[in-house]
């Protein structure tokens, strides 16, 4: 009965004890000390279920796969390695910003003057919600490429015959890939999108590539106030692995914020889900986030710079 | 064995207050402090992205209205808890971290339901 809580939350620990060791470098909150009079380890099971309530087998870990079809990804995803796997708090996975070296980004020095001018909840530069800048704060569009860099959840992909169209959970939005062949629009007419303007193209029978342009400077690229210029250009390569296995890599290049691209995901697996699945209304509401920036947050905070 | 079987409940603890989908993380409470409290609920509201749990507390002084967030509903339904979780009236204990200005705010670790049950979310 020991091991049935604590082995969870001691293999739980071992992959977030270590945030706070990990911003020695960083200023930051003091975590408070463990309460001796602390309860004990939850009751509660968790237990995975979809927007309609219904539980999400977990698929045996020798799953066998067919093989990939020809052209085509249509299906529901999520991710294979648990629905928390494309959370992403502390920014794009192979790049959390936890203070290790290796997960510096190649900053221009315009690259790390705007970063260090966002103030995130999470990271190396957190600071208290009612003082951060965070754009998705205030329910504005998380925008692209965040929307797979913050809470990537389940995706549901569609194909017609001139797009790729994928619809996500988070913040139950969608985007338009075309593959039609057309080019990107002007740069001297069109205005910055959300998410921007997104062609694709099959590089081989499993694999498509996206290019996506024209992204608005407002939002972050990820959840710890990664910035972007208006230059900024996503690629997206999903490769389906198999038929249950779609590998997602996302690129980042951007000349004048990042020295050379980086891959802010590289190979992130997401497994196909049955065609029942429900995705989940997931929104974050202005109305409701200001109620809590009313009742909360900023009382929170309240005197808190005489301290 | 005592001391290692408190050690394991420590750091367990302790891995459960980070978020799991929210965009701000402890830091949002300053210099924070964890507390147990002992309430009556008075709201439940089922908001997103943050859960509000709304609790009476009595003191020396009186009762106090705490106001708890708690993870977003799309993260809580994995670990069984709903809209109907709560109820006005429902005796909770709750285990929190809260801000050391006194205000009676704070995000929830562990909530203590009526028939002893623990639950996290």
């Amino acid at each position: 009965m020991l091991n049935r809580f604590v082995i969870p939350a001691v293999v739980l620990a071992a992959s977030m004890f270590s945030l706070p060791a990990r911003t020695q470098n960083a200023p930051r909150t003091p975590f408070p000390a463990p309460d001796p009079n602390a309860p004990p380890v939850a009751q509660n099971q968790e237990k995975h279920v979809d927007g309609w309530y219904k539980e999400v087998p977990v698929p045996p870990k020798d799953q066998k796969s067919a093989l990939a079809p020809r052209h085509d990804l249509s299906g529901i995803w999520e991710p294979a390695a648990g629905w928390r796997d494309g959370v992403q708090f502390l920014g794009a996975k192979e790049y959390p910003s936890d203070g290790k070296p290796q997960h510096e980004l190649p900053f221009t020095p315009l690259g790390e003057k705007t970063w260090k001018s966002h103030k995130p909840g999470f990271g190396t530069t957190e600071v208290p919600i009612a003082l951060n800048n965070d754009p998705f704060d205030t329910c504005d569009p998380i925008g692209f490429p965040r929307i797979e860099l913050f809470n990537l959840r389940a995706i549901q992909i569609l194909q017609t015959e001139k797009q790729v169209l994928i619809f996500y959970q988070n913040d139950r939005t969608f985007r338009s890939i075309w593959t039609d062949g057309r080019g990107f629009p002007p740069d001297d007419i069109s205005e910055p999108r959300w998410y921007g303007y997104s062609i694709g193209k099959w590089e081989d029978d499993t694999t498509f590539v996206v290019e996506t342009s024209g992204l608005d400077e407002r939002t972050w690229i990820d959840n710890v106030g990664r910035p972007h210029s208006s230059d900024l250009r996503v690629e997206e390569r999903f490769h389906r692995v198999n038929y249950d296995i779609l590998e997602l890599t996302l690129t980042i290049i951007d000349p004048k914020m990042y020295a050379k691209p980086w891959n802010a995901l590289n190979k992130f697996p997401l497994r196909l889900q049955p065609a029942d699945f429900d995705l989940r209304e997931m929104i974050c509401s202005p109305s409701e986030q200001a109620e809590f920036d009313k009742q909360v947050s900023r009382p929170a905070i309240a005197n808190s710079k005489k301290k | 064995m005592k001391n290692g079987a408190s050690f394991l409940l420590m750091i367990g603890l302790l891995a459960v207050s980070v978020p799991v989908v929210a965009h701000h993380g402890n830091a949002s409470y300053g210099h924070a402090k964890q507390l147990t409290l002992k309430g009556t609920v008075t709201e439940w509201d089922w908001l997103s992205p943050h859960t509000l749990l709304k609790i009476d507390v009595k003191d020396d002084h009186g009762v106090v209205n705490w106001i708890v967030e708690w993870n977003a509903p799309s993260s809580l339904i994995n670990f069984g808890i709903n809209k109907k979780t709560f109820k006005p009236g429902d005796e909770v204990t709750v285990f929190i971290i809260t801000p050391d200005n006194g205000a009676p705010v704070g995000r929830i670790q562990r909530v203590m339901l009526a028939n002893g049950t623990w639950l996290r979310g």
